[in-house]
């Protein structure tokens, strides 16, 4: 809401500077997101008589004008063709502060010699004062404009742009913001004037209005205006649009808009001819009907939408906008106001589905008082009877099939001190309503609080403690901490799991990433098999602002290969990226599933002593080796089975198992799959689902003596089959006898082993906890797994 | 026999002289004077000779033992002395890099969240976390935004292609605030809840707006819990967030689900409250919203809203991330350039 504080002021005394005024209103709830100063940079202008207008010696199109500036007299050089003897204009001294007309920016006016004639000013365009665009000619001034005065002072002006939140629809007013200021520094609202002369015939012979649906329309108030001449508002008028953010029409129409910007309550003005016959009725529309809005659109309307009609058709959109066929038009002669009062709900729905959102539904969405109907008509009346030559007709017509009831409200002193943290003194409690124009009555040990009619949003005793608060201001409530019980602490246990996760990652060296959890089907189609995506597509926004930000991800795989190639780029040496969210997995109807993944991507190059990149490419053990850590830092131990993963390369992807149970999957990414999200090289990547992993993190685990016996360590070099793999070795080792643990330390393929076989070296660490080792136990110990792995895997040691 | 003490002394001390390390010093000691060594053998030697000759004898060989031990003692401090001489005279250059360690790190968002719970935790808040993508009831209806409400206005809704009765009901939630209803139908009072989690608007993005974001919301319900708490608890957590200097300004503001509404804006750091872009030349920066919890869903939730009552903020934690490492575009924080993240 665009409030001019020079407009304002005719309602209320302002005695604050505008910044301190709009910081009291922001406080109070009014938010002032921004002042714009009309006139601010009105330095060294003033308003100026043009008492001779000469034509220029040297050029046609020039002429010069002296100007009167109240005692002193100016000739100036000026080219606009509309400068005339006995104009007030305003005129810009040498050294004021204007706008370059053709630049546009800011610049002192100089002195300056035009065709041999020396000009000290200018006569000013609207451009150069900085208001409009216009420049084709001077702009000029009512008659009344005293000469000399600043032009600042003659008609510079503040205008607030006011946030006005849903609840205060009586804030989308002039009249509603000067009743704040009031309160708030203490004067009292001057109301505008709605008494006129009824000149006219009886409303009663030539209208009548029915509501059909009076759950949709509580009020419906006309009045009725003869013989009105349309033309252009007064200049004041159209200034004062203007300043609102209005563009000027006609005066009929400029006058309900005006009032609608003065008192909160949206007008409509038919042209009473083409209504066909004095009758009004207020119903729902039929099935199929149709109207042309008057902006030219055209609707198909649907049963639940409020229409106006005349005894055939409907004649306006109720609350939304009028309808083309009853437009006020040049001939309009005889116009019939409509001030009513339509269900904020009906509109919203109506203007929201119509795509069709006005000054006026807005107001009615936020909920407007039908009190206010015949306020407003009778204001309207004033100032078409004044404004537009018209003649009011004697009565109004009103139909008010749901009259509001005035609005007590029972607070009790205690709950208002219980909300406030703070005992207002009864009289403080009382000034500060009454202020604000609700009554305050006191009841032992209750106020009774009447709520005027414009305050829709009051209704129960926090509403009126919220009143009192924004009054005295909530910067002076005291500041208390909680005191009482601390609750007891309600376990996330898959919480827990995912911050440490997070926290055993970066350690470990990873970057945490964030990705959006909207993606796009196509990533997900590298990742996801093609029958589970068929099976259990993935959740779709319906109404999404980018076709990249459509679907939610089923896995987090997708999003990490895209944070991987945004880096590729810049990056030397070892990428390694961690994301640690939720993936949403459909179930039917409900609400999906949403599930907590942990997941890493890994590519690049090793890097060397000085931290430079190496040859060697990163590759499945590096990422492996972030995996053990995350397991490791849980104290959980996991088996890595080869498995075929989708978008992996088969041989080089596996899933991680705990307990017999998949918990995650490791692999390279397919080439086809990294190129598809612009990857360059070999990328490796993991994904954990938390919800798996949970119910095998146990708690604190017991903590074992460190043995006093020396440990015994022998290595033993093996050749196998290559097709062995390592950690099945291990697990044979490790379940014999005294074996406390088994260490690959090489792995080799190659001439020395023959085609078809690896050798893998392990350091096997004996230890009793009980006794020292003898050497003799020892040997049996390895004779025994040696023979093991000869039955097993065919193992022969290498010599 | 003589002759042999005496060879053995000169080729001793000759060896003693070449040895330059703890370890040559030590061989030497084990040729010569160990359990094996060469005197030893000697004075072992001794046992074949008479009594007379052997004491004469013994007597010059332990005092050669003597001599070598005090000479080898010597020699080692010597020695000693030699080698820290080099180490405390040699100069290591010390700007060389070290041996890189790769240091993985949290996203800025993810430390700054985790300071701003920390600072809830400690005045006895605790965190539960709730779902993403949330029914329209919990979003909206349950805290008193009907379908027809125009606070639906202020959130741009992501509908999710789920539809109870031919309507889409299912939003990817817009605030955290259905944590309210969620919590308060599992538990009684007293409740003080802290609770995290990404939130999702239509919207486009600029550098002001993103349309992913992470919030907290902040729940408390108690008997006689006041306005001046919440301003308390948030002052307290402006404090602790943004630090003591920093000046907290506390409004009246409107959400349907509170009464009375409030807003907390601090005064902006890059400015110092002059007017900056950063705070739209208002000096303030708004960082959340909150209000007292609207009796109707207390009164919902089964609650008896004449003896309790409670208060709720919600706050966004990017801007709090943005305005405490002077980041004027939101949306570095999801692009994931490690260019940015690094620094953090």
């Amino acid at each position: 809401m665009r409030v001019s504080l020079r407009w304002l002021a005719e309602y209320v005394d302002i005695d604050l500077p505008p910044r301190e005024l709009a910081h009291r209103l922001t406080m109070a709830g009014l938010g002032v997101d921004s002042i714009e100063r009309m006139g601010g940079e009105w330095e060294g202008i003033c308003v100026g008589l043009v008492t001779k207008v000469e034509p220029h010696p040297n050029a046609d199109r020039l002429k010069l004008a002296t100007v009167d500036l109240g005692g002193e007299q100016m000739t100036v050089v000026c080219g606009a063709p509309n400068v005339a003897e006995g104009q007030k204009i305003a005129f810009g001294r040498v050294g004021a502060h204007i706008i370059n007309p053709n630049t546009r920016e800011a610049v002192e006016l100089t002195p300056a010699r035009i065709r041999g004639v020396e000009s000290a000013g200018m006569v000013l365009s609207e451009r150069e004062l900085g208001m409009s665009d216009e420049h084709v000619g001077i702009l000029v001034l009512d008659e009344d404009a005293p000469v000399g005065m600043p032009l600042q002072e003659y008609m510079g002006d503040s205008i607030f742009d006011i946030s006005v939140t849903p609840n205060r629809g009586d804030c989308l007013s002039m009249v509603g913001i000067a009743r704040e200021v009031a309160a708030l520094t203490g004067k009292k609202v001057r109301y505008p004037d709605g008494t006129y002369e009824e000149a006219g015939g009886r409303i009663a012979e030539r209208v009548s209005v029915e509501i059909a649906d009076d759950d949709l329309c509580s009020r419906y108030v006309a009045t009725l205006i003869d013989d009105v001449k349309l033309g252009d508002s007064p200049p004041w008028m159209q200034e004062r649009l203007i300043a609102a953010g209005q563009r000027p029409i006609n005066n009929i129409v400029d006058i309900t808009n005006y009032v609608m910007l003065e008192l909160g309550q949206p007008l409509h003005a038919f042209d009473f001819m083409l209504l066909g016959g004095g009758k009004i009725v207020v119903r729902r529309a039929r099935p199929g009907e149709k109207m042309t809005t008057l902006d030219g659109v055209d609707h198909e309307l649907e049963p639940d939408m409020l229409v106006i009609a005349n005894a055939s058709d409907a004649v306006a959109l109720a609350g939304v906008m009028g309808g083309a066929n009853s437009e006020v038009r040049e001939d309009t002669r005889t116009i019939l106001l409509e001030s009513a009062n339509f269900n904020s709900a009906s509109i919203r729905r109506t203007s929201t589905r119509l795509k069709a959102r006005s000054e006026a539904s807005s107001r009615f969405e936020k909920g407007l008082s039908p009190e206010l109907s015949i306020v407003a008509a009778r204001r309207a009346t004033k100032l078409l009877v004044e404004l537009a030559g018209g003649r009011a007709a004697t009565g109004v017509v009103d139909v008010y099939p749901r009259k509001a009831q005035p609005v007590v409200v029972q607070v009790p002193r205690r709950r208002l001190q219980t909300i406030l943290g703070l005992d207002l003194p009864t009289p403080k409690v009382r000034s500060v309503l009454e202020g604000l124009e609700f009554g305050c009555g006191w009841h032992e040990p209750d106020y009774l609080v009447t709520v005027p009619y414009w305050r829709m949003d009051v209704r129960i005793a926090d509403d009126v403690a919220e009143e009192v608060a924004r009054m005295v201001g909530y910067d002076e409530l005291p500041v208390t901490n909680l005191r009482g019980e601390i609750p007891s602490i309600i376990p996330q246990p898959l919480r827990d799991l995912r911050e440490r996760a997070r926290d055993l990652l970066a350690a470990a060296g990873m970057q945490e990433v964030i990705n959006y959890s909207l993606t796009t089907l196509e990533a997900l189609e590298q990742v996801v098999p093609p029958e589970l995506l068929s099976e259990q597509p993935p959740l779709r926004v319906v109404n999404s602002l980018s076709s990249q930000h459509e679907y939610l991800r089923t896995t987090l795989r997708a999003s990490v290969l895209q944070s991987l190639a945004a880096n590729l780029r810049y990056s030397e040496g070892e990428v390694a990226l961690f994301e640690a969210a939720r993936a949403y997995l459909p179930r039917g109807s409900d609400l999906p599933l949403e599930e907590e993944h942990v997941t890493g991507v890994i590519s690049g190059w090793h890097e060397d002593r000085w931290g430079h990149p190496m040859e060697e490419a990163v590759d499945l053990y590096d990422a492996k080796g972030y995996l053990e850590a995350l397991f490791a830092g849980m104290g959980v131990e996991a088996e890595f089975a080869q498995a075929d993963v989708f978008g992996m390369v088969p041989g080089r992807s596996a899933e991680v198992r705990v307990e017999g149970e998949t918990v995650a999957v490791i692999g390279q990414a397919h080439p086809r799959v990294a190129a598809a999200f612009d990857v360059d090289g070999d990328a490796y990547v993991f994904e954990m689902v938390l919800d798996r992993l949970l119910p095998f993190v146990r708690g604190p685990r017991r903590y074992e003596p460190v043995s006093r016996f020396p440990p015994v360590v022998q290595d033993i070099a093996l050749i196998v089959d290559e097709g062995v793999t390592a950690g099945h070795i291990k697990a044979i080792i490790e379940k014999a006898p005294l074996v406390r643990e088994a260490r690959l330390f090489d792995c080799y393929t190659g001439e020395q082993v023959g085609a078809g076989k690896k050798s893998l070296a392990f350091s096997i660490t004996y230890q009793s906890s009980g006794h020292s080792l003898t050497d003799e136990e020892v040997a049996r110990a390895q004779r025994g797994i040696v023979e093991r792995l000869k039955h097993e895997i065919d193992a022969t040691l290498r010599s | 026999m003589i002759d042999e003490l005496k060879r053995i002394e000169e080729q001793a001390r000759a060896e003693l002289v070449a040895a330059a390390d703890e370890a040559s010093l030590e061989a030497w000691r084990v040729t010569w004077l160990g359990r094996k060594g060469r005197l030893t053998s000697v004075l072992r030697g001794l046992t074949d000779l008479p009594i007379e000759k052997r004491r004469r004898m013994g007597a010059a060989a332990n005092s050669l033992k003597q001599a070598l031990d005090s000479a080898l003692a010597l020699r080692q401090e010597q020695v000693q002395k030699e080698r820290l001489a080099i180490i405390e005279t040699g100069r290591l250059d010390v700007t060389l890099p070290g041996r890189t360690k790769r240091i993985g790190r949290l996203h800025p968002v993810t430390q700054t969240l985790r300071d701003v719970l920390a600072a809830f935790v400690s005045m006895g808040f605790s965190i539960v976390e709730g779902p993403e993508v949330e029914s329209d009831y919990y979003n909206f209806e349950a805290l008193r935004i009907g379908k027809d409400h125009p606070a639906r206005d202020t959130m741009d809704t992501l509908y999710v292609d789920i539809t109870h009765d031919g309507e889409y009901d299912v939003v990817m939630r817009t605030h955290t605030s259905p944590n309210q209803v969620r919590v308060m139908e599992k538990t009684r009072p007293p409740i003080r809840v802290v609770v995290p989690g990404r939130c999702y608007r239509n919207e486009a993005t600029d550098p002001t707006h993103e349309w992913m974001q992470t919030q907290i919301e902040l729940l408390a319900v108690d008997e006689g819990i006041s306005l001046s708490d919440l301003k308390g608890t948030l002052y307290e957590f402006a404090k602790r967030i943004f630090g003591q200097e920093r000046k907290v300004r506390f409004r009246c503001d409107y959400f349907p689900f509170v009464e009375p509404g409030a807003e907390m804006a601090i005064d902006c750091m890059i400015c110092g409250g002059a007017g900056c872009r950063t705070c739209d030349g208002e000096g303030w920066i708004e960082v959340l919203g909150s209000g007292m919890v609207h009796p109707e869903i207390l009164s919902n939730m089964g609650y008896d809203a004449d003896r309790y009552t409670g208060f709720a903020a919600g706050l966004g934690i990017e801007r709090i991330c943005m305005l405490r490492y002077g980041i004027e575009d939101i949306r570095l924080f999801y692009a994931n350039d490690l260019r940015f993240l690094k620094q953090f």
